[in-house]
């Protein structure tokens, strides 16, 4: 065994950087957070609570209040942003070439600019005052709306941003999806009398299946981890207004530095991640068995 | 190569719909420029200036001769820009998220290549279980673990320095997991031939999987690179001095300090929204390449 490690050296050897760093900032921060949510940190060492942060967090009015906001964001943002990907790439997939790649590119560019730049905009398009939003919405004769300094609407205008921003991943992946689907489905489709709309309906959108499957995973995951545009908007407010969960653990940890009670935060924000994506999984894929 | 016609009806609704969905996409970053390109007492007004002064004056004034005006024209519509690099260390931040992006880009295109390649093309007990290891690492949402990241790089005294942003993307996932996919496809015998030959095995990574890597290699590079740039969070928790904020956190700093100073905010956002916007357009293809072969933006 020695001998047959130490002839595969080289193997190990262009392994060992990416290793080293995987095992510093992956492996071992993996391994404390179990430890971290059970512990207390106090100025002179750390106090093992067993699983009280665990019974703190889900005592805490305030992790209840992020987690309803957290979901409210996610129900609304992720099917919008699957379903709008989705229509968009079946509206690109029949132009010509060169106009696909105009669209896609319109529809990716906010998607490279950071989430902390298009955060900034739409805090200014959402002033009450000047802003853009308003001034559209007085065109057609609707009263200001106080956007983002009304616990009514600030969580409200995170999540319109949120949905007026293009999912340009996902427009892209449904393309490449389509682009694969054999054009002798829709000839004997045609052949048979569907139209288009039916064309699109039993063929297009079944045999992109496992790209919705995958967007709706990644985006739960991305609207339950959902920070940088609160933190930017309206810093969780008003009051606790629009606070998501990683907004809160980002709280705890690094203004209060409740260490072991923002672990126990994360760790029930992973298990709840995870639950979900398991759950989502078998949706989707019973639903394909179902329709044959 | 499509048979499916659609009437010319049918594509005028597409087009229209598709066009108005962009323009929806695309007002505010059109609004972005517009507004930094205002001076403040063009931005508090209502209705709004949808069009900058600059734009819509500039050419008449050129063209009927008032070239002085014109010049002021243009001086004007840089004020904001000249206030954010004069007055603030907006400089200083674009550089620092220029040197760690590109130090993490050039890092991770040598280790995980390095590590891809032994994946790829090595025979060695463990192998397997190492790399799934490392991938399955992938599905752990990275807040999750901002506590335990923030401990581990205290331990090492990192804190408010670089290195705490630079070093914790170096052990990202993701590059290995698609360059090993891209390198399994290129064929082992060019390998063998070179060992023949007597090439070492460094000498087989560097000239021979490397250069047959490359548009691998490129994709990882765009994405890497973008992601290192957008990057917020983690940097906002292990910066705290404004002299190592990397833009992101910069605009943050700025925007706590000048609320309401939305054409000096708008400049900002700019700066930081232009290099990916050249990136994206320079590269697009290397975009939607990266997306479709490995599924996530880093």
């Amino acid at each position: 065994m020695l001998k047959r490690i130490w002839k595969a050296r080289s193997g190990y050897l262009f392994i060992l950087p990416k290793f080293v760093f995987f095992t510093v900032f992956v492996l071992v921060p993996i391994i404390w957070s179990f430890f971290v949510s059970f512990q207390e940190y106090r100025i002179f060492g750390t106090e093992w609570v067993g699983l009280r942060n665990f019974r703190d967090a889900l005592q805490d009015d305030l992790f209840w209040m992020a987690v309803s906001n957290t979901l409210r964001y996610a129900v609304v943002v992720t099917p919008c942003s699957v379903a709008i990907a989705l229509i968009l790439a079946s509206l690109i997939h029949p132009l010509r070439p060169g106009a696909q790649t105009f669209f896609r590119a319109a529809f990716y560019l906010p998607t490279v600019a950071s989430s902390v730049v298009i955060s900034m905009v739409w805090r200014w398009i959402f002033q009450t005052r000047y802003g853009l939003a308003n001034y559209f919405l007085s065109l057609v004769g609707i009263e200001p709306i106080n956007w983002l300094h009304s616990s009514a609407w600030a969580l409200r205008s995170v999540i319109i941003m949120a949905v007026l921003t293009p999912p340009g991943v996902g427009v892209i992946l449904y393309l490449a999806a389509m682009g694969s689907i054999p054009e002798s489905l829709y000839e004997a489709a045609r052949i048979d009398g569907a139209n288009r709309l039916m064309q699109w309906w039993k063929i297009t959108v079944p045999l992109v299946k496992p790209t919705t499957l995958y967007l709706l995973i990644v985006s739960t995951i991305g609207s339950f981890q959902v920070f940088d545009q609160v933190m930017m908007m309206t810093q969780g407010g008003p009051g606790y207004a629009t606070t998501t969960i990683v907004h809160r653990i980002y709280n705890v940890a690094f203004r209060d530095f409740e260490f072991g009670y923002a672990g126990a935060m994360s760790m029930l924000l992973f298990a709840a991640v995870i639950v979900l994506a398991l759950i989502q999984s078998k949706l989707v894929s019973s639903d394909a068995e179902y329709k044959g | 190569m499509k048979t499916r016609r659609v009437s010319k009806i049918g594509m005028a609704v597409i087009y229209a719909v598709l066009i108005a969905w962009a323009v929806i996409s695309l007002i505010p970053l059109y609004w972005v420029f517009t507004t930094s390109l205002q001076q403040p007492g063009e931005v508090d007004v209502m209705p709004p200036k949808l069009i900058p002064t600059v734009i819509s004056r500039y050419l008449p004034l050129r063209l009927s001769g008032e070239a002085e005006e014109a010049a002021a024209l243009v001086d004007g519509a840089l004020e904001s820009y000249r206030l954010l690099f004069r007055k603030t260390n907006m400089g200083r931040w674009f550089l620092n998220s220029l040197m760690i992006s590109l130090c993490a880009t050039t890092g991770i295109l040598l280790l995980d290549s390095m590590a891809a390649f032994s994946f790829a093309k090595k025979e060695f007990p463990g192998r397997n279980f190492l790399f799934w290891l490392m991938v399955g690492t992938m599905t752990i949402p990275g807040q999750v673990l901002l506590v335990p990241m923030f401990m581990v790089v205290r331990e090492l005294n990192l804190v408010n320095t670089p290195w705490a942003v630079l070093l914790p993307q170096l052990s990202m996932v993701f590059g290995v997991f698609m360059l090993r996919q891209f390198m399994l496809t290129i064929p082992s015998e060019l390998m063998e031939a070179a060992r023949i030959d007597g090439a070492s095995e460094f000498g087989i990574y560097w000239r021979i999987m490397l250069p047959l890597a490359k548009p691998g290699l490129a994709t990882l590079a765009i994405l890497t690179f973008t992601s290192s740039w957008n990057s917020f969070l983690w940097p906002l928790i292990a910066i705290q001095k404004s002299e190592w904020f990397t833009l992101p956190v910069g605009l943050k700093t700025l925007q706590d300090q000048n609320l309401v100073n939305y054409s000096l905010l708008m400049s900002g956002a700019a700066v930081a929204a232009v290099p990916m916007i050249i990136v994206f357009l320079s590269f697009q293809k290397y975009f939607v390449k990266g997306l479709t072969l490995g599924g996530v933006k880093g």
